[in-house]
């Protein structure tokens, strides 16, 4: 649990946060810029200082009126938007330079207590190839790598990232999605992620917190967060939930698979791998439609039997947001109030749900 | 022989005065860059006024200031006399300290360029690796900085070899002591010995270019972080 109660006030910003962060998974800070998620983050790690400021990390205290821990002495990762490797050093010199001094900071002779090893480091990252280069003549997706490996080779017990993707392009994003996805299934080492893109946020967070103007809007689990019909944070056509589920089934035939949780579940295009994982689909609302009886002859191949729980507002006076459960999934919908008169929704009524569209992530 | 045994004592002198001068001034402007580079002090303007002064004063004026306050009726000139040091104009180690101010702003201004082109960034990483803040200054700050170091230091001796106005204010012309090859070409021209003059101010003139050239000429572009 990372305990952060905060007030900072600059010209022109102020941050005002009360907030209690699960100490594993990936939390999520998401928000337009300057809606105070980097700041935040600063101040976890030490490098911005709160006058007004409480911080706790799993009970330890890292800032009150009395006490401040500087940043080097807290046991923490950054990896900063931009890699900012060191360019007198080699890539290696680099992954040394924390990994030797947090080993004298915790005399850690062997490696028994530690959560991720140097070669682990390299191997999850990919960048066992580069270690003897220096950063200058590395690609922009492999320097942010190398930063990323360098985090983690100082062992850390948190580990904070300040959109580590938003200086990349497209490709490059797509080269090191991947690996956070490899950090966050092979590693036990909480993370903490600021992000203001809706695909990260989907593919990456348990835990979201969504900031605005230097304050937490929401804050909960992903889908709870997601599927929040009061938020007034809106995500427009990416407005839209995460449901985690298990491959359960797979149609050699016509390349597809069915994810599952509960007893009800999605058809999607076959990923490949392996019968079983854990995978997360993004469902978005404008790809859900209604009816009151189940359609035949559509070509729409997932077709479910739901239940509305909720009606709330959506962006503009014509459209309506209708929050419906699956089989304990949360889903949202996207419709003409029109159509929602026409269907007489109201919560607890039982629908079919049709889905347009479901993205594998 | 090209030169005259007290030409090449003179150089001597002056290499000699330039290289002590140099390492005093590491020690010293090295903190004060360091400090002019990262403060948001309102005294970040004055201090650095007062160390670029030399840059635009007559030498003559710096010189005159010096003679004063290390002369016998001076603040520093009655502590050094009750140190038992003696007095300072007129000695090599007076030389130094007119030398160590006249040269300030060479060693201050290329190292804080150095160090404010390497901006808050690198220090900040270092610290959440874990590197207390003297530790990231020595691994972090100063190796990065070092093409300014390397600037600063042959700025800084070259101008304290070309310098003249300071040393004939506060050093007078003592062979051995405080004739430094600037004022012995001085004395040369003075004494009609053209011939002499030209010789000196030949080695002189190859000495700056190379100095010059070694700064420019090294300048290439740096690599991306």
């Amino acid at each position: 649990m990372i305990e952060a109660r905060l007030r900072l006030v600059w010209p022109g910003f102020s941050l005002e946060v009360d907030e209690r962060l699960p100490a594993a998974g990936v939390t999520v800070l998401f928000g337009h810029s300057g809606s105070g998620k980097t700041t935040l983050l600063r101040c976890i790690a030490g490098l911005e200082q709160a006058a007004d400021g409480f911080l706790t990390f799993k009970g330890e205290v890292w800032q009150d009126a009395r006490t401040w821990v500087p940043p080097h002495r807290r046991p923490l990762g950054y990896v900063f938007q931009e890699a900012s490797l060191f360019p007198h050093l080699t890539v290696l010199g680099n992954l040394r330079y924390g990994r030797d001094r947090s080993r004298r900071r915790h005399r850690e002779g062997d490696s028994r207590n530690e959560r991720v090893s140097l070669d682990q480091a390299i191997e999850l990252l990919g960048i066992g190839h580069l270690l003897d280069r220096k950063p200058g003549r590395l690609s922009g997706g492999e320097r942010q790598r190398v930063g990323i490996a360098r985090a983690l080779a100082v062992n850390p017990r948190v580990l904070l990232m300040d959109e580590p993707l938003a200086a990349l392009d497209l490709p490059r994003k797509q080269e090191i999605l991947p690996y956070l996805e490899r950090l966050h299934e092979q590693l036990a080492i909480p993370v903490v992620y600021v992000s203001h893109s809706s695909d990260e946020v989907a593919r990456l967070a348990d835990h979201l917190v969504v900031m605005d103007a230097g304050s937490v809007l929401a804050s909960g689990a992903l889908s709870d967060v997601l599927s929040r019909l009061d938020l007034p944070i809106r995500l427009g056509e990416e407005t839209g939930v995460v449901i985690e589920g298990r491959i359960v089934e797979r149609d050699a035939r016509w390349h597809l698979v069915r994810v599952s949780w509960g007893g009800e579940g999605v058809w999607v295009r076959d990923p490949g791998g392996a019968d079983g994982r854990t995978v997360r689909v993004r469902i978005l609302a404008r790809d859900v439609s209604l009816a009151r009886e189940r359609t035949q002859g559509s070509s729409i191949l997932n077709i479910l039997p739901a239940r509305v729980i909720g009606m709330g507002d959506d962006e503009h006076p014509a459209l309506t947001l209708a929050k419906l459960t699956v089989d304990g999934a949360v889903l949202l919908a996207r419709l003409t109030r029109r159509s929602c008169a026409e269907l007489g929704l109201m919560p607890g009524r039982p629908i079919w749900i049709q889905i347009k569209a479901v993205a594998l992530l | 022989m090209f030169l005259s045994e007290n030409d090449i004592g003179s150089i001597l002198l002056t290499l000699r005065l330039a290289a002590v001068v140099t390492v005093i001034l590491f020690v010293l402007g090295t903190p004060v860059a360091w400090w002019l580079a990262r403060t948001r002090s309102r005294w970040k303007g004055p201090v650095g006024a007062i160390v670029a002064l030399p840059l635009v004063l007559p030498p003559s004026v710096l010189g005159f200031y010096l003679l004063v306050v290390l002369g016998p009726d001076g603040p520093v000139g009655r502590l050094t006399q009750s140190l038992g040091l003696g007095l300072l104009p007129f000695t090599f180690w007076g030389l130094v300290v007119g030398s160590v101010f006249y040269s300030l702003p060479f060693m201050v201004q290329p190292v804080q360029n150095a160090f404010e082109a390497i901006g808050e960034r690198p220090l900040e990483v270092a610290a959440t690796l874990g590197a207390s803040p003297l530790d990231a200054f020595m691994t972090v700050a100063l190796p990065l900085a070092g093409p300014g170091f390397l600037t600063a230091g042959v700025l800084s001796f070259a101008h304290t070899v070309g310098e003249f106005g300071v040393v004939l204010m506060i050093g007078g012309n003592i062979p051995g002591v405080t004739r430094v090859a600037s004022v012995q070409i001085y004395d040369h021209v003075e004494a009609m010995e053209y011939g002499d003059a030209n010789r000196l101010a030949v080695v002189m003139l190859v000495f700056a270019f190379a100095v010059l050239l070694s700064v420019y000429g090294s300048r290439r572009r740096p690599e991306k972080g």
